[in-house]
């Protein structure tokens, strides 16, 4: 086996190798204290403002894609095999990237803080093939906070910069080196594991399970990551050291998606936005509910397997997973195994999760014709929100007779979890009149005890859950969702359908 | 009339004073080249700081603290409590009551009571939550009505009385009566509390921050350590955002920094960790307001009777301005025949409340505007119709209103903007197409609300209305200016140079803009209360002015004439028919030995302000403004969504628009996320538990209504003479998203009409939930 003691990026041609680094360091400090790169900020050091925004350069299927993501939670050794793009990287020869020059124009800055980590948001989308509307700007926008402007301007430069035809967008330096920096990234590929420190502190990334496995039996009490979008702020927020880290991002195929005939399987190490992109096409509110899950930065980051690994009870994906009857695949000690989500979550903090095991895929069977899908979330911020309820269901029907019910709920106990007396409640029950259905929401009153905390009073929670699952049976009853919520309609009406 | 935000791009404006120009840092903005403090190099041996408090305890007597662990922590270089302060422990920029480090009593949660100084952030940071507290807790007075159980205000109350408000409303033929709760608000600036200190000679200290004001960083410094004034210099380039959260704010920092730097004799940085910066320093004040008025049939209000109860927090900080202010705006834009307004300034054991953009004024309108939506809702008469009924008279009528405060309104612009903003927005359309709408709706709502602003310009504190300026002009013509105002990025470095450029008729570029410092210009105001360019531009004007009259005699002198026949444009200096150029003016006043250095003085003529009496004029002018928002509402999760956004806002005559338009758009986007997402939550202990953006969360685009319609009114120009009769722009756009609460409200109500909402402030899914199932299920009793 080959062992890699350093990591390497590419930075503007270059490639960085950096041996020597502690295991928690973050990409940010690599890139502010080391690197003295002070164009990107920090602003909250929790991925949370988007101020520290870098872009992340990799080869997708051969093609060079760039994602914008949070430099202060991502762990330095995880940008291994990587571009990274900065601010400073994108005037050439002192004239502004296009994207740059349209900021200036609108007026689109104010103290400036925030200004470079928007701009490399936003060169990301300019980076993206295609022509990007208002909604795609915004959703780009979803993880950077501006707090002088009221983001006018800035969607306005974006729009500007972003919505021409492709063959009207100047091309900028990246597109020009496409090629030359697809060679450099691929030049960074190797199949060896990754090893920096030694047996006490180490960053490790191996390249195969079983490498994995032995350094899991070695130190089983080893730090696994993938994203770090959550374990970044156990580092930054919590002041944990943390001393032996295992990234699980080099696992030759845990980052696999496939159609199976028990649906559709996810790898582990999956990003949230990879798996958004096939999941969206099977229900709208699949597509709104991902696409509300964390910001741009944090879905291209952090993954499906993480989400429900670290066993948040307001973790936003399981819930609907849960509904869609979801199963989990763990392995670990040479054993697999499957379980079904909704097992996995035990109490709150505690999952079905063993000494050296870990989350491999998630299965998600397919939604059928007969099925009746439904996800909510309510925050009090419609973009990157933890949510204070998530409600999710999927019916079977046989005509308007319901015969199968599955509700799962985030935010009203530790864990997400399954409602089971409005489940009851509903199967035999008809749609066709609301009366057929008040059994059910009367039944999950009995269902849960949600608790009061900073995001909901668990008064609140109760009271919008009732009225979540009242929308969803009237929605599937027939009455277009333009007349049941505010934002996330179904129907192809865009964002007028109140004007 | 009205001047759209689409700007042409100018190449070379006729005139600098009114061009739409942009941020001077813009092209540094957008290439991250943009220096902010913590980007600055670090000499050699640079240390860190980091402040250590006690998580357990709000409130409490300190009996010890153990601090061995801290300093035996790797890096750890140093580790300040009380004993360490040379001179006064205190920081505040008022009466007294905060300091540095807390010594014997832990008064709220987050309280610093001593400081790591290492040779790393990460060390420093580590080494703080080493300490071990030994605390005697005491149950903490945490919201006002603890307060006021416990007795306890940090100043008088105090109150303004217009007429027999009482009688008024007894004798009223409406009598209505309502309270309502406002949450505060954090200020979120995306750069965080920073300050890098650094010894110079002897006992000099040079101390960069990122303040809103320096001048009293240089001198809280100097009274700290017991240095003289003069021993300290206080440097500001640019803030990455204040909004009053670094008017007082910035200082405690600033100072143990300097104390830092002072015992180690290095250069010392401190930048506070966002969540320690939430947690540590001051926010909106958040307010009960109970309330009693009396109106005639059609809604004129005959009567208002208000109580304000105050969360001040620890101290005192600013809280007496900021409620005052509060005061000061509780009539909003109406002409009350007879009023009381009265406040208490409650102590709480809780971070002490602080300046933040509006300075307590839009909790006193808001007030304004949920009284005026009580009284047209149980009236049943339009929301702007009622509005109307009670603005103050206009700028021409006969009789102008005179305020609870003594103050007469003469320039009120409202009665024509507001027409022309009702007409713009096409409001009495859409109030039928909204009412058609509910009618056929069960579950969502749609409320719309069209709310007018009147702002007054002036720091109440009077003496602080005063600014000074330098201006230097170099040989080759290139002209450097500073002044006491600091940019935040409001654009006033910009609009100074504008003004300072329009003086010499040349272009902005050659007018360099320099950091703001106290050793060029002393004995500042903050950059604070709207008057940035109003201040600071005018003794800038007069500075170059000085300046001009200089060389113009110097220009007489050579081309042969009279100094005030010279000219200067388009960068050329004309006598007759004979001109020289800029910078030949320049080298030819050099050589005629003629100083081409002047420092400009400026007070704000006109205003009075007696605060024992409660009368005067304390405001120069006043601000006006109108927006009109239309929501919809889920009524059964309480989620909303803003469709569209109107707004009419009075610059008097724009310095620069695009700079201009930037503080209204943001300014009410602001005022949106206070009213709407962005809620404060301390739970029993005092703690507050929304501490970071992942639990408090401020607008993001998404939340901005794609249809934003916001145009400047520069019809009414300014009666004052301002700075080329522009007009403050900073803080009134926040109070227009006063409109969208109300459209909330207006959305509610359309569920049970006659009967007022109990909406509070944020309007979260939540707050909107309660206040839907409050008028669809009435309590028995409960005043309809």
């Amino acid at each position: 086996m080959t062992v890699r003691r350093s990591i390497r990026y590419l930075s503007k041609g270059r490639v960085i190798e950096v041996a020597d680094f502690a295991p928690t360091a973050t990409l940010l400090d690599h890139l502010r204290l080391e690197r003295r790169l002070v164009g990107t900020k920090e602003g909250c050091a929790e991925g949370d403002c988007g101020a520290c925004t870098v872009a992340l350069g990799r080869l997708v299927d051969g093609r060079l894609v760039y994602e914008p993501i949070n430099a202060c939670i991502r762990l330095l050794g995880t940008v291994d095999g990587c571009e990274v793009v900065t601010i400073e990287d994108l005037a050439e020869g002192g004239v502004l990237h296009p994207l740059q020059q349209a900021m200036v124009r609108r007026h689109a800055s104010q103290c400036g803080f925030c200004t470079p980590g928007i701009v490399m948001s936003l060169f990301t989308l300019y980076a993206t093939p295609g022509r990007h509307d208002r909604d795609a700007v915004i959703d780009r926008l979803s993880g950077n906070l501006c707090r002088c402007t009221g983001y006018r301007p800035i969607v306005d430069a974006a729009l500007e910069a972003c919505d021409a035809r492709p063959d009207q967008r100047p091309d900028d330096l990246f597109a020009a080196h496409a090629a030359a920096t697809a060679v450099a990234l691929a030049g960074l590929t190797d199949a060896a594991a990754v090893f920096v420190g030694d047996e006490t502190r180490f960053f490790a990334a191996p390249h195969r399970l079983d490498t994995l496995a032995d350094i899991l039996e070695a130190c089983p009490d080893a730090t696994l990551v993938a994203g770090a979008t959550d374990v970044g702020l156990w580092i930054t927020k919590a002041g944990r050291d943390l001393p032996r880290i295992v990234h699980l991002g080099r696992i030759a195929g845990l980052d696999r998606i496939e159609e199976t005939a028990e649906g559709l399987s996810i790898g582990a190490t999956v990003s949230l936005a990879a798996a958004a992109e096939r999941l969206a096409a099977w229900d709208p509110d699949l597509a709104h509910l991902f696409r509300r899950i964390g910001s741009v930065q944090v879905r291209a980051s952090g993954t499906l397997g993480g989400n429900i690994a670290n066993g948040s009870p307001i973790g936003d994906s399981p819930p609907a997973l849960i509904a869609l009857d979801a199963s989990l695949e763990l392995w670990g000690g040479g054993t697999l195994r499957q379980i079904p989500l909704e097992r996995f979550f035990l109490a709150y903090g505690r999952q079905d999760r063993r000494p050296g095991e870990i989350v491999t895929r998630v299965v998600v069977p397919r939604l059928e014709a007969h099925h009746a899908f439904r996800a909510y979330k309510i925050a009090k911020r419609h973009d990157q929100d933890i949510s204070s309820v998530m409600a999710a269901l999927r019916l079977t029907l046989d005509g308007d007779r319901i015969t199968e019910a599955r509700l799962a709920f985030g935010g009203m106990a530790g864990t997400p979890m399954r409602a089971a007396g409005a489940e009851a409640a509903l199967v035999g029950a008809s749609l066709r009149s609301a009366g057929g259905w008040r059994p059910a929401l009367d039944a999950l009153r009995g269902d849960f005890t949600p608790l009061t905390d900073m995001r909901a009073s668990a008064d609140y929670r109760m009271e919008a859950a009732v009225g979540l699952l009242g929308r969803a049976l009237a929605e599937i009853a027939g009455t277009p969702s333009h007349k049941t919520r505010v934002f996330g309609l179904r129907e192809e009406v865009g964002h007028d359908a109140h004007a | 009339m009205t001047r759209m935000p689409e700007f042409p791009p100018v190449a070379a404006p006729r005139s600098a004073v009114g061009a739409p120009l942009p941020h001077d840092s813009a092209a540094r903005h957008v290439a991250g080249a943009a220096a902010y403090i913590d980007d600055l190099d670090e000499p050699a041996g640079t240390l860190h700081v980091a402040p250590g408090w006690c998580r357990e305890v709000t409130r409490g007597r300190l009996l010890k603290v153990d601090l061995d662990a801290v300093r035996a922590h790797p890096g750890v270089v140093a580790v300040l409590t009380a004993a360490d302060v040379p001179a006064v422990n205190d920081c505040s920029p008022s009466i007294g009551g905060d300091p540095v480090f807390a010594e014997s009593e832990i008064q709220f949660w987050g309280q610093v009571v001593f400081a790591v100084v290492a040779t790393s952030r990460a060390s420093a940071r580590a080494a703080a939550r080493l300490a071990v507290f030994e605390v005697e807790a005491e149950k903490p007075a945490i919201t006002v009505f603890d307060a006021l159980d416990r007795g306890s205000d940090v100043l008088p109350p105090y109150e303004f009385r217009k007429g027999d408000a009482g009688a008024a409303i007894a004798a009223a033929p409406c009598r209505f009566a309502d309270g309502l709760a406002i949450g505060g608000q954090e200020h979120f600036y995306l750069e965080g509390q920073i300050a890098f200190a650094h010894p110079r000679e002897g006992d000099e200290i040079l101390v960069l921050s990122s303040t809103q004001h320096p001048t009293e960083i240089q001198h809280v410094v100097a009274r700290v350590l017991g240095l003289s004034d003069a021993a300290i210099v206080c440097e500001c380039r640019r803030m990455g955002g204040g909004f009053g959260g670094k008017e007082s704010q910035a200082t405690q920092w600033a100072v143990i920094a300097a104390l830092a730097a002072r015992i180690t004799g290095r250069s010392v940085k401190l930048r506070l960790d966002r969540d320690d910066d939430m947690v540590m320093t001051g926010k909106r004040h958040d307010f009960r307001v109970d309330w009693r008025v009396g109106t005639d049939e059609t809604g004129r209000i005959l009567g208002v009777d208000v109580d304000f109860l105050a969360r001040c927090g620890a101290s005192a900080d600013l809280s007496q301005g900021v409620v005052d202010r509060t005061m000061f705006h509780a009539d909003n834009a109406y002409d009350y025949p007879a009023a009381r307004i009265a406040t208490r300034r409650l102590l709480t054991d809780t971070v002490s409340a602080t300046a933040f953009r509006g300075f307590g004024g839009p909790q006193g309108m808001l007030f304004a505007e949920r009284m005026i939506d009580a009284v047209a809702l149980r009236l049943g008469r339009d929301p702007l119709d009622v509005r109307k009924a009670n603005f103050y008279p206009s700028v021409d009528a006969a009789n102008h209103g005179v305020t609870p405060y003594g103050q007469v309104v003469d320039d009120c612009v409202l009665p024509d903007l507001v027409a022309a903003l009702e007409q713009s927005s096409d409001y009495r359309a859409r109030v039928a197409a909204i009412d058609a709408f509910n009618a056929s709706s069960p579950i969502l709502r749609r409320g719309i609300a069209l709310t007018p602003i009147k702002f007054g310009i002036s720091f109440t504190l009077t003496h602080l209305n005063q600014a000074g300026a330098l201006v230097n002009v170099y040989s080759d013509g290139s002209v450097t200016v500073n002044h006491g105002g600091t940019e935040m990025g409001q654009g006033l470095y910009v609009k100074v140079a504008q003004v300072v450029a329009e003086v010499f008729a040349i272009p902005v570029a050659q007018v360099r803009i320099t950091a703001t410092t106290t050793g060029k210009v002393p004995n500042t105001a903050p950059t604070a209360a709207s008057s940035g360019s109003d201040l600071n531009g005018m003794a800038a004007q007069i500075a170059a002015e000085e300046i001009r009259d200089r060389m113009a005699v110097v220009v007489a002198h050579l081309l042969g004439g009279e100094p005030r026949a010279v000219t200067f444009a388009g960068g050329r200096a004309r006598l007759g028919d004979r001109d020289l150029s800029f910078a030949d003016v320049a080298r030819q006043c050099t050589l005629a030995r003629v100083s081409l250095s002047a420092t400009g003085f400026y007070s704000t003529p006109d205003i009075t302000w007696d605060r024992a009496e409660a009368h005067g004029r304390p405001f120069y002018y006043y601000a006006y403004g109108a927006a009109c928002s239309e929501v919809v509402i889920d009524t059964l999760t309480g989620e909303m969504r803003v469709l569209r956004v109107d707004i009419l806002h009075d610059v008097g005559r724009s310095l620069n628009p695009a700079i201009d338009l930037g503080q209204i758009e943001g300014g009410f986007v602001q005022g949106l996320g206070w009213l709407t997402t962005e809620e404060l939550v301390w739970d029993s202990r005092g703690r507050l538990r929304t501490h970071a953006p992942s639990t408090y969360k401020i607008p993001t685009a998404f939340d901005v209504p794609a249809d934003f319609r916001v145009a400047l009114w520069e019809d009414g120009g300014n009666r004052v003479a301002s700075v080329h009769r522009s007009k403050a722009v900073g803080e009134p756009p926040v109070m227009l998203a006063i409109s969208v609460h109300s459209a909330i409200l207006r959305a509610i109500a359309s569920l049970a009409p006659g009967v007022v909402p109990p909406l509070e402030a944020p309007a979260t899914p939540e707050a909107i939930l309660a206040a839907v199932r409050a008028v669809k299920h009435p309590v028995e009793g409960a005043p309809a």
